[in-house]
């Protein structure tokens, strides 16, 4: 018998999902239901913030932002302050993954030492809350070693990012596949050069992904240096507060800013990672 | 056959993984342009013993001296050692990320210290001699099993080694593909390349082989040349062995 004789079976319909389901499943249903979910949390706050007799002022936010005048656009002090925190993330970002290869390498050396060094760093790091950290490192190593509040609190962010960046690397390495050791090896390269020609450019598909959630991390905890009054985009706010005393509207702009940063770095490395992907 | 130079000597090689004795008291000599073909049940240590002839693997006791150089785990020279012995694995190992060109590039460039046009013109000639030189700049993954088998060959031979492993080539290749690699190992074979072959492809050893090794159990049973292996086999373990893979 040909293949084209073969009777098709008459597949029975699968059953449909129960009513309930796709009514809630339904676009315009799950639409609305987010809609009043937010507005019930906006109406919320709002009337909440009038019965302590808030007094809302929205309208001098944007000159907190930016403004133009004759010479034309002026970042804000808001602005000034997103500067300030992306610099000091970007800084702390690039020192902790310095850092996090070398504590990775270290893990992966089979070295008893170097492992062992590797892992109590870990630890040491992973188990001390990050504001100690920067108490340790602004009170206590400040003063030993000159750190003014700029270095401790880059230093801080470092180290602790550090830690969880060399757990992303080395999860990444491993990732990568023995044969490709075995192979590089096989043409004499060192192991040096294995890791640099080999082995990490093929790590960074895998890193990719847990990356950006680390730099979104980092740049979100990058807000506790305020606690130590460097100046950035918390600081900044609180200091407009102090001012202005519109603390709702600007906890909820600093927010906004925050996100927008992180969201746009989301969205462009998703992009990246595509773009990887095609090329494997 | 003439006995040339012997390249490679082991002498009363021991391996252990933990308790596993992988190769017990392996004694073999591969002579200069001498085509080994080793074979033997899945288990037998066949792999091991050929990783250990390029510090893949290291062997616990025994003497192995390779192109007179003793190889151990300390050995300075086993870089050296790796240029002059190539590997063929039966997973091909392609770096994915790198063109088929600069597979072929990557090692001579950074290891030997070669101009990067010398090692394309020497990349493209043996591309050329693998039959595949317009697959240059593709990626790996581009590439049929085959293909990328091929270019394996090609990436070991850049390195102009004197000894060529070949690590079961075929056996993760669907079997329309396994002829185009054997091709052009028996070309390879012509050349006067010594050559050390784990394979189960016996029209391929008929072909090729100048002596047959068969393992067993980390143990060599049997080294003998084709003609009697094939039709004579002294011991009883390889005859069952042979009945069974020579059976179709």
């Amino acid at each position: 018998m040909s293949l084209t004789e073969t009777p098709m079976l008459k597949g029975q319909a699968l059953p449909e999902r129960p009513a309930i389901q796709r009514f809630f499943g339904s676009v315009p249903v799950s639409v609305t239901i987010y809609l009043a979910v937010i507005g019930l949390i906006a109406w919320g706050s709002y009337t909440g913030a009038q019965n302590i007799g808030y007094n809302w002022q929205w309208y001098r936010i944007p000159q907190y932002l930016y403004s133009f005048t004759d010479d034309g656009f002026q970042p804000g002090e808001l602005l000034i302050g997103l500067g300030a925190t992306l610099q000091l993330s970007i800084t702390a970002f690039v020192l902790a993954s310095v850092l996090g290869l070398l504590v990775a390498l270290l893990r992966l050396s089979g070295l008893v030492i170097g492992s062992a060094v590797a892992v109590g760093f870990l630890e040491f790091i992973r188990n001390i809350p990050l504001l100690v950290l920067l108490y340790l490192f602004y009170y206590v190593l400040g003063p030993i070693f000159g750190l003014d509040r700029y270095a401790a609190s880059i230093l801080t962010l470092a180290v602790f990012h550090s830690a969880l960046i060399s757990e992303i690397l080395r999860a990444g390495i491993n990732a990568v596949a023995q044969g490709q050791w075995e192979a590089a090896k096989s043409i004499g390269m060192t192991t040096s050069q294995t890791y640099r020609y080999i082995i990490l450019p093929q790590s960074v598909r895998f890193m990719l992904p847990p990356m950006t959630g680390e730099v979104v991390h980092l740049i979100k905890s990058s807000a506790i240096v305020s606690v130590i009054a460097v100046a950035e985009l918390t600081t900044f706010g609180r200091n407009i507060i102090s001012d202005t005393y519109m603390s709702f509207e600007i906890w909820f702009t600093v927010a906004m800013v925050y996100m927008v940063v992180t969201l746009i770095l989301s969205v462009g490395v998703s992009y990246l990672e595509r773009r990887y992907d095609v090329d494997q | 056959m003439t006995q040339t130079a012997p390249i490679i000597e082991a002498t009363n090689l021991d391996k252990f993984y933990g308790d596993f004795h992988a190769l017990k008291d392996v004694n073999l000599t591969v002579h200069q342009g001498q085509k080994m073909v080793i074979c033997g049940p899945s288990g037998s240590g066949k792999s091991t013993l050929i990783r250990c002839f390029n510090g893949l693997e290291w062997h616990n006791s025994g003497k192995l001296v390779i192109d007179g150089i003793e190889v151990h785990e300390h050995a300075k020279e086993i870089r050296e050692l790796r240029q002059e012995v190539g590997m063929v694995f039966q997973q091909f190992n392609l770096f994915p990320h790198l063109t088929v060109l600069e597979n072929l590039t990557i090692g001579p460039m950074k290891v030997r210290r070669i101009g990067q046009q010398e090692a394309e013109e020497t990349a493209r000639k043996y591309l050329d001699r693998v039959h595949i030189p317009e697959q240059a700049n593709k990626y790996p993954s581009q590439l049929s099993g085959g293909q990328q088998q091929r270019v394996a060959i090609a990436r070991s031979l850049c390195m102009e080694t004197r000894i060529m492993l070949f690590d079961e080539p075929t056996s993760a290749l669907d079997p329309e593909m396994i002829n185009e690699v054997l091709d052009v190992m028996v070309e390879l074979a012509n050349t006067g390349m010594t050559m050390v072959v784990v394979t189960h492809e016996m029209g391929f050893a008929r072909k090729v082989a100048d002596t047959m090794v068969f393992m067993e159990d980390g143990r060599i049973v049997e080294t003998s040349p084709p003609d009697q292996f094939f039709t004579n086999p002294s011991s009883e373990r390889c005859r069952i062995f042979l009945d069974q893979i020579l059976e179709h």
